[in-house]
């Protein structure tokens, strides 16, 4: 499964380049990094907590679409996919680290991709919760590093996970959506 | 001899007019007075289900059959929830050897179907169904089983607990029952949800595209009458009590029983979902489930009730909370709710064989969950979406 992911990531960001640069400059300047890429990735298939390479990642897991928007103290990523019915937003910090994730609609993310390193602490925090008394109810994990918020129902999901250290100066809770 | 004739038929006419307004009339009340009855009508009841511990679930029973044979299984136990679609059933309480699901490669098909904390994972099997009087055949189900076929590694990717177990579970089954046909309508045409499987044996499972027909189905909307929707009739409650009786009836305006009366209708917005305003906010992601235990909504900062220090998903203020918001539909329906949230710690410490409490609450940051306790004396219709209903076609909430 990775390798095929990395085929897509791969076969993306070639796209995105060819589309937008002249030859030369792809040969001479981009392919060396593509060669960079290519080795990285399975490194930093993180996302929260990762760099930028791993919202490329996220979007090819995904299959989506990706729009980037600069906000005053952050940058935010959104992946659009199944035509639009579900949405993920990574938040990125002007120091290039992935600070905060959200869903919304008709799936649950593959939490694994898009929790990265913080996927087991969400896994066992998770299933600490769901042992407690049986009955349905949301998701609210609260950890010095670590703050997970999880609604919705099935097919109709939504939430956020973001790490309160990194979260860039400023930034109310709020504003991640 | 015509004139006699038109005359009679006007009488007729008057007269039937006549029956049809006192008739609609006597139900117009949101809460009717008498039980219901017909083949239309299953009693479902609040207890602690059969794990002994839940809190706030409501529970029926289902028969099984192996399609078209009389070899069938009646399974108690099994949750309500308009908050999923498809019934689902532990392999560890069917007998049955019931048919399985193959995809077009001839291997098995299963299931991974995130809840919110939990998934169920499974394979696809079809069964014929049998509800009170309604009945559907060879209708795909879920067989919940985390060893008979191993779980897909893009479902433990999900990160969330197996509820493949009655411990996990506390139910034996669910029958889900909300407002959509099928579990995954994105799934008949991408295999990226994560949800459908093809489970070859020699090599791990690989999500696929699972055809709308094909799918775990809403077993309502297979009924060969009454399957455009359901109410749901619960008795108030002030106090925590060991068990509450109430009825499910299928079908919305298709009997004398299920009429909508002066139910306010609330359609949904682009979220799927209906818009509670609370203390001058609104919040456009809540929903009604009965799947769902409690009145979930906003969190400690926004509403000022602290959370309790062993259970941190539930409330526990330190006097009794009573409250009030309003529910909008999108199509501008709109109307006050009064709820209270009582201590959890409380509420759970006064008689551990109550199961049902009306006051139960808890965090849900961004937005209202109406669970179960918003059911207790009300009654509650659930429209499945493109099915007419004498008030127009589904989706649609109304109490």
């Amino acid at each position: 499964m990775e390798s095929s992911l990395l085929t897509r990531t791969h076969i993306l960001v070639v796209s995105q380049v060819l589309s937008s640069r002249p030859r030369k400059t792809f040969c001479k300047f981009i392919l060396p990094f593509l060669s960079f890429t290519f080795f990285i990735l399975p490194f930093s298939f993180a996302a929260l907590g990762g760099d930028t390479n791993s919202v490329l990642a996220d979007q090819a897991r995904f299959q989506g679409t990706l729009q980037r928007t600069q906000m005053a103290a952050f940058q935010v990523h959104e992946i659009r996919f199944h035509n639009g019915a579900s949405i993920v937003r990574e938040y990125v910090s002007p120091a290039g680290q992935v600070f905060a994730v959200t869903w919304q609609g008709d799936s649950l993310p593959n939490m694994q991709q898009l929790l990265g390193s913080y996927f087991q602490q969400f896994a066992d925090a998770v299933k600490q919760q769901a042992a407690g008394r049986p009955g349905r109810r949301p998701v609210t994990i609260v950890q010095p590093d670590f703050v997970v918020q999880m609604n919705g129902r099935v097919q109709s999901y939504s939430g956020k996970a973001y790490l309160p250290q990194i979260v860039p100066e400023g930034v109310p809770q709020e504003a991640i959506q | 001899m015509k004139q006699l004739f038109v005359a009679v038929i006007c009488v007729a006419l008057a007269l039937s007019f006549g029956c049809g307004g006192s008739s609609s009339k006597s139900q117009s009340s949101s809460t009717p007075p008498s039980t219901p009855t017909g083949p239309n009508v299953q009693s479902i009841t609040v207890n602690e289900g059969p794990a002994g511990n839940y809190a706030n679930g409501s529970f029926t029973s289902v028969t099984l059959c192996v399609p078209g044979t009389s070899t069938c299984q009646a399974i108690s136990g099994i949750l309500v929830d308009t908050g999923s679609v498809g019934l689902r059933i532990l392999s560890s309480v069917l007998t049955l050897s019931l048919p399985q699901q193959t995809a077009p490669s001839g291997d098995p098909v299963a299931e991974c179907l995130p809840f919110i904390a939990t998934y169920t994972w499974g394979p696809v099997e079809s069964a014929d169904i049998q509800i009170a009087g309604e009945s559907a055949s060879s209708v795909p189900i879920q067989v919940l089983s985390d060893t008979a076929i191993p779980v897909a590694s893009d479902c433990t990717a999900f990160g969330l607990q197996s509820a493949d177990t009655l411990q996990n579970l506390g139910a034996n089954g669910i029958l889900g029952i909300g407002m959509f046909p099928q579990d995954c309508a994105g799934c008949s045409t991408s295999s990226s949800y994560d949800i459908y499987y093809q489970c070859p044996s020699s090599t791990a499972c690989q999500p696929i595209v699972e055809p709308l027909g094909s799918q775990v189905q809403n077993p309502v909307s297979v009924f060969a009458n009454d399957n455009n929707g359901v109410l749901i009739e619960f008795p108030a409650v002030s106090q925590p009590e060991a068990t509450l009786s109430g009825y499910l009836v299928f079908g919305i305006g298709t009997e004398s029983n299920n009429s909508l009366g002066s139910a306010g209708i609330y359609t949904l917005n682009s979220n799927a979902s209906i818009t509670t305003q609370f203390q001058g906010q609104s919040y456009s992601e809540s929903f009604i489930d009965s799947g769902s235990n409690g009145i979930y909504f906003l969190d400690s900062g926004s509403t000022g009730i602290p959370e309790c220090s062993d259970a941190t998903y539930f409330y526990c203020p330190s006097s009794t909370q009573n409250l009030s918001a309003t529910n909008l539909g999108s199509n501008g329906t709109s109307a006050a709710i009064n709820f209270s949230v009582a201590n959890a710690d409380t509420l759970f410490s006064e008689d551990p064989a109550d199961a049902v409490f009306g006051q139960l609450a808890g965090p849900n940051p961004g937005s209202f969950d109406w669970g179960l306790p918003f059911f207790y004396g009300r009654n509650v219709y659930v429209a499945i979406a493109n099915k007419s209903t004498p008030q127009g076609v589904g989706p649609y909430w109304a109490y």
